[in-house]
């Protein structure tokens, strides 16, 4: 038979495999050169320091978003509300970043800082709603994420700029950026922010298995009744969960506002970070290791991507299809388990 | 000559780390009730589930009426005309019973359409040939435990099954739902119907059982003819050595009180009241039973004390310190432990180790914790300990709770309960899903708290088990204490006929 744990490592993997098999065939029936194709893909992530430092940038908030969509799992909630989390901390990053004179080893943990508290308590809200009224979290964290939207384009438009649709440039001290880093990744958008997202996913594990407020969040996902019957309050213990999911999330808003950025500008419509952090946990399995890898091959496919076009003729949205195949064979582990159960039989 | 519907030959199932079945036989036959009788985690349920498609075996041969068949998942198990109703019911709660009972093999018209009405039709036709009382249109989440259980029967019926497995089917039900049970087992083999039965009540064997075969540590011991043996060589046969069935214990030396309540009122979760000003003393140093028909609100009452219920009016003292309205932890810390009815709901965390559940009220505290950082090295060493001591079956101490058998999960929430070895303990169906020798076991050990001076309330449905264990039996109808008997001083028909509210002359002297 094979263990649970074996199974957890293989359904993603066996997962991409298909989305890229699906990929190539998508690529053949439409005349492309799948091998041209992926060629390009691999090159355009990983071909040149350049495009390498690009996909570091563009996982680098994935692996946050991913982090908190799986941290809220792992507590029985589900955080559709990354999306709006990451507005709300990129915004206070970059408040924090433009109005404060400050040392840099002093100016960028406070706005790392207080982008996890508004990012936290953009999370709280839906977490105190369903602790304390029952309301589902996943019509709250919807809703916050439209109010997310549209107050930080009011705080752009009001308050961090005249009426202009970005904000100043936050000061050098605030930055993520280096010109040694720079320069090595040839001048690719790529920032320290990697870094703290991997120290985040250490911290994430340490949480979630070592302590015992990991215990406790990890019994109430697992089953409200016997965490209340034995003593830990279910409703502290659902705000508290919201709380850090919306904190990782509002980092990666930080992220992109003291890193690839170093301003914010009004968006028409959402960054996707939030959602495609969904995916990323999904694949990931809701642990913190697997949200980084899954993070780093959905940055790769992204940057990659955009090199298919000039090189293979491939459009782009390929990549998109690739993602989805993905995300669907992950979602329906259940017949990859089977069609492995199968096939463990017929082995006898 | 003989007709054997059923034959499972030599059957070996593993699981990493231990050997749940091995060269195990069983041979039904057409129209028999036929018992599978072993110790907690013998490897009955891991034989049915072979059965029933949901393992494959690694050895041995399955035969459904004379042909070698291969079992590959249940859908084949239903095709050759078995059907399994398993040890926790897997119904929908939001569906309605007949919606559940057609789940997966829907009646359609015009090729797509759900023909519900034509299922409620058939269903009613069913349930009344074989006296299924059961209402096709009623939500499963509103209807007794005792009527789920019917559904799930139903359910293997509806699917032509003549080959019917039941799982430790008592277990959750009533005396009264128990006889109900009975006569639908005796109206199924009427028309032909063969049934495996698991049960650790011997007395349910000799009564309905034609025959019972008895696995021991997942060994095949052999098969008996019921009506050529009796109730001690059968427990014997599956324990390896003789078991007394009364419990041995001297007077109890009842001292202060330690649980006091008062005038207690407690509503459910439909805001009906179900204890009504209720009056209760225990002391330190003895067993208070409290025996009742289920629903006169028992598990009210208990919730109340142990702060999972809101108490409406009244008072609750654990050593003259209130205890009304704590919360649950505030509850545990001032010396009450807790085993609940429901073990799946409230009792473990499924997908935690069984280690990291015998901590579950613990963890924070040292040396299991330190400036909140777990210590798994001391948890598991503590679990190991009452593994071994209350002898719990599993791999290892890191093994899910979920893959434990039914009566290991319930052993194992009682090591942790009595080793707290609380001021007040509550146990409430405590023996329920176990084994003869693990019943004896624990009634002992509830004895020793009591030895200890610590005060015991048992809540049971069974009176064998209240008139065996407790110095003192609170009979509780319509949410009141209505009698208080000594165990020496009444028998099983008096305590009946308080149960069912009778004899209020009796209440009035309280
Ligand atoms: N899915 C599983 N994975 C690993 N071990 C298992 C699994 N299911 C059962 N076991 C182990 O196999 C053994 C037999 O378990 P089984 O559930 O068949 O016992 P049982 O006879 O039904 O006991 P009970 O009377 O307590 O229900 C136990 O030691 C149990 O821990
Ligand atoms: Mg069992």
């Amino acid at each position: 038979m094979f263990s649970s744990r074996l199974f957890n490592i293989l359904i993603p993997v066996i997962s991409v495999v298909m989305g890229l098999i699906v990929g190539a065939i998508i690529m053949l029936s439409f005349g492309y050169n799948p091998i041209e194709g992926y060629v390009a893909l691999w090159n355009g992530a990983f071909g040149n320091m350049y495009f390498l430092g690009e996909t570091i940038r563009q996982s680098t908030p994935l692996i946050l978003t991913g982090l908190s969509i799986a941290f809220a799992f792992r507590s029985g909630l589900f955080n559709i509300g990354a999306e709006g989390q990451v507005f709300i901390g990129w915004v206070a990053a970059v408040w924090v970043g433009i109005n404060f004179d400050l040392p840099l080893v002093i100016h960028v943990p406070l706005a790392i800082l207080i982008a996890s508290l508004a990012g936290g308590f953009w999370g709280f809200i839906p977490g105190l709603l369903k602790a304390t009224r029952g309301v589902h979290e996943v019509i709250v964290t919807i809703m916050m994420n439209y109010i997310a939207l549209h107050v930080t384009n009011y705080m752009i438009r009001n308050v961090l700029s005249e009426n202009g649709d970005t904000s100043e440039r936050i000061k050098e001290t605030a930055s993520l950026r280096s010109d040694g880093l720079t320069e090595l990744f040839g001048y690719s958008q790529v920032h320290w922010g990697f870094i703290i997202a991997l120290i985040l996913a250490l911290f994430m594990w340490f949480l979630l298995e070592k302590t015992t407020i990991g215990y406790e969040l990890r019994a109430v996902g697992y089953n409200k009744h016997a965490a209340h019957y034995s003593g830990m309050s279910v409703k502290r213990n659902i705000m508290m969960a919201m709380i850090i999911a919306g904190a990782f999330a509002g980092v990666a808003g930080a992220m992109e506002g003291l890193g690839t950025f170093g301003y914010m500008y009004t968006h028409a419509s959402y960054t996707n970070l939030g959602f495609d952090g969904i995916a990323v946990a999904l694949l990931g399995a809701n642990t913190a290791i697997g949200s980084v890898l899954a993070a780093i091959l959905f940055g790769a496919l992204k940057v990659g991507a955009l090199r298919m076009p000039p090189l293979a003729g491939v459009p782009t949205e390929l990549v998109d299809i690739v993602i989805a195949v993905i995300i669907f064979f992950v979602a329906s582990s259940y017949i990859i388990r089977w069609v492995l159960l199968r096939f463990k039989k017929g082995e006898r | 000559m003989d007709n054997y519907v059923v034959e499972m030959l030599n059957i070996r199932k593993e699981f990493p780390g231990i050997v749940a079945n091995n060269n195990i036989n069983l041979q039904l036959r057409k129209g028999e009730i036929h018992a599978l009788l072993g110790e907690n985690g013998a490897g009955k349920s891991t034989l049915m589930n072979v059965l029933f498609g949901l393992y494959q075996p690694e050895k041995g041969e399955i035969r459904v009426k004379g042909k070698p068949v291969k079992i590959t998942d249940p859908n084949v198990a239903n095709r050759l005309g078995i059907g399994m109703v398993h040890q926790h019911f897997m119904l929908v709660e939001t569906f309605t019973v007949a919606q559940n009972i057609i789940l997966g093999s829907e009646p359609t018209k015009a090729g797509a359409i759900v023909d519900l009405k034509k299922a409620e039709a058939e269903i009613t036709e069913l349930s009344e040939r074989y006296g299924l009382r059961v209402d096709p249109k009623a939500k499963i989440r509103d209807i007794s435990v005792g009527m789920q259980q019917r559904v799930e029967i139903l359910k293997t019926l509806y699917r032509g099954a003549d080959v019917i497995i039941l799982d430790e089917p008592t277990a959750v039900l009533t005396p009264q739902e128990i006889k109900e049970l009975i006569n639908i087992m005796k109206a199924l083999i009427k028309e032909g119907i063969s049934i495996i039965l698991i049960t650790h009540k011997l007395k349910e064997i000799m009564e309905v059982c034609d025959r019972c075969t008895v696995i021991r540590k997942g060994e095949g011991i052999g098969t008996v003819n019921v009506s050529e043996t009796n109730v001690d060589e059968l427990a014997s046969l599956m324990v390896g050595r003789d078991i007394s069935f009364k419990t041995d214990k001297q007077a109890a030396n009842p001292e202060a009180v330690v649980l006091s309540v008062k005038n207690l009122e407690v509503k459910d979760a439909r805001a009906a009241t179900m204890v009504k000003g209720l009056n209760l003393d225990i002391r330190a140093g003895e067993i208070v039973g409290i025996a009742g028909v289920d629903g006169n609100g028992q598990s009210e009452l208990i919730e109340a004390i142990t702060g999972l219920r809101k108490v409406e009016s009244g008072e609750i003292l654990l050593n003259n310190k209130p205890l009304t309205n704590l919360s649950p932890r505030k509850v545990t810390e001032s010396g009450v432990a807790h085993i609940p009815q429901d073990r799946h709901k409230f009792g473990l965390v499924l997908d935690y180790p069984i280690g990291e559940n015998i901590v579950l009220q613990t963890y924070y505290q040292k040396p299991y914790s330190k400036y909140k950082i777990l210590s798994f090295k001391n948890i598991y060493q503590h679990a190991s300990k009452l593994i071994e001591e209350y002898d719990v079956r599993t791999p290892s101490p890191r093994t899910k709770a979920r893959a434990l058998s039914g009566g290991n999960q319930q052993k194992a929430i009682i090591a942790r309960e009595v080793d707290r070895s609380p001021d007040l303990l509550i146990a409430v169906q405590p023996t329920r899903g176990l084994d003869v020798g693990a019943i004896e076991n624990i009634h002992k050990r509830l004895i020793e708290e009591r030895d200890k001076g610590r005060a015991v309330l048992l809540v049971s449905f069974e009176l064998d088990e209240i008139m065996n264990v407790s110095d003192k039996i609170a009979v509780m109808f319509d949410g009141k204490i209505v009698a208080e008997v000594k165990p020496e001083e009444t028998n099983e028909q008096e305590l009946g006929l308080l149960m069912a509210g009778s004899n209020k002359a009796k209440a009035g002297d309280v």
